[in-house]
């Protein structure tokens, strides 16, 4: 690593502090967004989206996850309670994997911040490689037992 | 020079549109809940209440990440964030940011701002993809994870979403070429 003499300490950290300002705005946005979405949709609202059929909730899952936010802790949870209540477990895996790839809260946030293009771009490949990956990760189990 | 100079217009022009922008996302959120509150006050307090406790979580995040950049501002000249993360990294830019995004901690947009910092110098938007992706493995949630699924299901899902968090990179770059 490099280290350049024409550069102090402090105005880097006031460059740092710079861009952080001008994104402040629309994190906080996107945390009172949260505050929302955590206490409007519940985990039995959730829970009672998925119908059965293993196709329809694969892609409820991934659905169901991306338009969800919150802590990963969350998504294991209610992850649980869905395997306990007999939802499949490629639905199970879609939801966990979208929930914490995809972000359709943040969106909004990450648009403006790393552009319009790129959010959506990213968001959309996350959605389809959750239900890919949910597929892989299940067959691969079947697999190895 | 006369180019440079267009070029800094330019880019000026773009950061105060940016800050426009910037400005009418959290004003819509607030409108939000002034509708809500109209309808069911006490569901906006709780949510505000939720979006205090998580804002409070998020300040020594916040204050890593800073310090994150700004120490990445006083060692790294643009050209060595081009080596490591630019067009010229090669492999051993997918390395870095697969790791970093691994060992990553706090909420995903609290690293919105950095990244877009270490984009403007040259990183690629492929690798940033990466980093997002791959920042969904998190190594201190592998225990609860385990709890919840077992370790096979935990083992098998890391590995196929760190190859998935590869293809999203290379498909981001594919379309951008």
């Amino acid at each position: 690593m490099g280290y350049k003499k024409d550069r102090s300490i402090l105005s880097s950290f006031t460059r740092a502090l710079k861009g952080f300002r001008e994104a402040i705005p629309v994190l906080l946005g996107i945390i009172l967004l949260l505050g929302l979405f955590e206490t409007f949709i519940s985990e039995k609202i959730i829970a009672s989206i998925f119908t059965g059929n293993l196709i329809k909730d694969t892609l409820l899952g991934s659905l169901v996850g991306s338009i969800s936010a919150g802590t990963p802790i969350s998504s294991y949870i209610i992850g649980g309670e869905l395997l306990k209540n007999h939802v499949n477990l490629f639905a199970v895996t879609a939801f966990i994997v979208a929930w914490v790839t995809v972000g359709i809260v943040q969106l909004p946030g990450e648009a403006l911040i790393l552009g319009k293009r790129f959010a959506i771009t990213r968001n959309i490949l996350s959605f389809i490689l959750s239900i890919f990956v949910s597929i892989a990760t299940v067959m691969t189990l079947m697999i190895l037992k | 020079m006369k180019q440079k100079n267009i070029k800094i217009k330019d880019y000026s022009i773009q950061l105060r549109e940016r800050k426009k922008r910037g400005i009418y996302f959290p004003v819509f959120v607030i409108i939000l809940y002034l509708c809500i509150s109209i309808f069911n006050p006490i569901k906006a307090l709780e949510s505000l209440m939720v979006s205090g406790k998580l804002f409070l979580h998020l300040i020594p995040i916040f204050l890593l990440i800073l310090f994150f950049m700004g120490i990445i501002n006083y060692f790294v000249d643009v050209s060595q964030i081009r080596k490591y993360v630019g067009k010229e990294s090669g492999l051993k830019g997918w390395l870095i940011v697969t790791i970093a995004g691994i060992l990553s901690h706090g909420s995903i947009y609290m690293w919105y701002p950095f990244l877009r910092d270490l984009r403007e110098h040259g990183m690629r938007s492929s690798l940033v993809a990466v980093f997002l992706y791959t920042r969904a493995v998190k190594i201190t949630l592998l225990p609860i994870m385990i709890y919840y699924f077992g370790l096979a299901f935990v083992a098998v899902l890391t590995i196929y979403m760190v190859i998935a968090s590869i293809v999203e990179g290379k498909i981001i770059e594919i379309i951008e070429k």
